[in-house]
């Protein structure tokens, strides 16, 4: 697999409030030899909030970065699970329907762009366990997980509606993955259901119960901290524990890791390049106590 | 789109938002195929669709529920009927993304308060402190290069005769 090379595109959430997603991300990478350089001027997926508003737009939106990476000569690929399936989602919309088609090429070309349709949108989480493959990663691991159970969150939009990377249901692409770098999935029927995405802003009371509902379960299944493969899942899985905590008169609390920093961990990477110290419920601790009884 | 709906129930039943809707998906699509359609549009349910498509990949119909529910935000928002808190936030969402090409957290969520309750930020002050501390929060966004190429972009989809 190393060789093989791709646009990257980190998504807006990871500018900022999830930078530790796209530093773990990059040094995760690199240790593995993907190639993939940073898409140069990407700009908004064209994400769920605008589909509602502007479906044209929203997909204008998408394809200026689908004929950016186009001109590379490289396919896409994200660890947004809302990126990958807004950029997704458009790419078959572009293919399927000649009229949306028409539109979008025509105003790409009033920017002087152009897409042809040749780019495939991809997972990072997927390229990881899909090209890379069970035995390269193991390879890599020099810190095992030491039976670690983890709660494998694949999300919503991850696996739906196209479910091209795992079974829209069920999947268990991550777990297979934390089991490679020695980790023990915990048992976590909710793994695909939605955590409520915007509703954490639009309708606070809904929202956190929606995420409740997901921190109980996996303290339940026996889990010591969750793995997630989305931005936003992370924040509101991560963020609201304290609130959460205090309304349903439980413990809420756990660590809530980006599925890039349990793999660089494994891998030997320090906290500082994965950015450990930047959750909010610390997780540094648990890694790091996984080594002393060996 | 819903012409085939067999009412069985299953995108409510998937639905992890259906109980606090008036209108569950099963009765929004039932009502549509009725022509009620400005019962539907008045709904406070449309904008707690988080597009999750749970129901989607369960219609035994093959009914996209979730696009469903993006064209009627969409209508709502058109015919006026709708001053919904998920419509405010995607519609400030859509202000930030044209004018920077990316989203910026700190000026969407300030665009949403105000649009719809200023009170609001005072309640997320705490959580953006501890944001801040682990410096997970930024107070601006940064602009794409392009985005004078993307403004041309979004304006030849609005011209007459584009098709759009």
């Amino acid at each position: 697999m190393s060789g093989r090379a791709f646009s990257y595109f980190p998504g807006c959430s990871l500018e900022c409030s999830n930078r530790a997603y796209d530093a773990s991300t990059r040094n995760v990478a690199a240790v593995l030899g993907i190639q993939m350089p940073e898409l140069e001027d990407w700009n908004c997926c064209g994400a769920t909030a605008y589909f509602g508003v502007d479906e044209a737009r929203a997909g204008v939106m998408a394809a200026r970065n689908l004929a950016l990476a186009e001109a590379r000569g490289h396919d896409l690929v994200t660890v947004c699970s809302g990126c990958y399936l807004a950029l997704g989602k458009t790419n078959h919309r572009l293919a399927e329907d000649a009229d949306l088609r028409r539109d979008v090429q025509q105003a790409l070309r009033a920017g002087g762009m152009d897409y042809r349709g040749t780019v495939t949108v991809r997972h990072f989480l997927d390229v990881v366990v899909r090209d890379v493959g069970e035995e390269a990663v193991r390879r890599h691991v020099v810190r095992p997980l030491q039976g670690l159970p983890v709660a494998c969150y694949h999300g919503c939009q991850l696996s739906r509606p196209h479910g091209e990377i795992d079974d829209p249901e069920f999947p268990d692409v991550m777990d297979r993955l934390v089991g490679w770098l020695g980790a023990a999935p915990a048992p976590f029927p909710l793994k695909t259901r939605c955590c409520g995405g915007m509703l954490m802003t639009t309708q606070p009371g809904l929202g956190r119960e929606m995420t409740g509902k997901l921190l109980l379960a996996a303290k339940a299944g026996g889990a010591h901290c969750v793995a997630t493969a989305c931005p936003l899942c992370q924040v509101n899985l991560e963020a609201y524990q304290r609130a959460i905590g205090r309304e349903r008169g439980e413990d809420c609390r756990i660590p809530v890791l980006y599925f890039t920093q349990l793999m660089g961990w494994a891998f030997g990477l320090g906290s500082g390049d994965l950015r450990l110290e930047e959750a909010l419920t610390p997780a540094r601790e648990l890694l790091a106590g996984l080594g002393a009884t060996p | 789109m819903v012409a085939p709906c067999i009412q069985c129930g299953t995108c409510t039943a998937s639905c992890p938002a259906s109980h606090a809707m008036d209108l569950s998906p099963r009765r929004i699509v039932a009502a549509l195929r009725a022509g009620q359609r400005d019962t539907v549009l008045s709904s406070r349910s449309l904008w707690l669709c988080a597009s999750c498509y749970a129901c989607v990949v369960r219609c035994p119909s093959g009914i996209p529920f979730t696009d469903v529910a993006y064209a009627l935000k969409r209508e709502a928002a058109r015919t006026g009927v709708d001053d919904r808190r998920g419509s405010a936030l995607a519609r400030a969402f859509v202000r930030v993304a044209d004018r920077l090409g990316r989203s910026a957290e700190t000026e969407l969520l300030l665009r949403y308060w105000l649009s719809t309750n200023p009170l609001r930020a005072i309640a997320a002050l705490p959580l953006a402190f501890r944001l801040w501390r682990r410096g997970r929060l930024s107070l601006f966004g940064r602009g794409i290069v392009g985005r004078q190429d993307l403004q041309r972009m979004m304006a030849a989809l609005e011209r007459p005769g584009s098709g759009a």
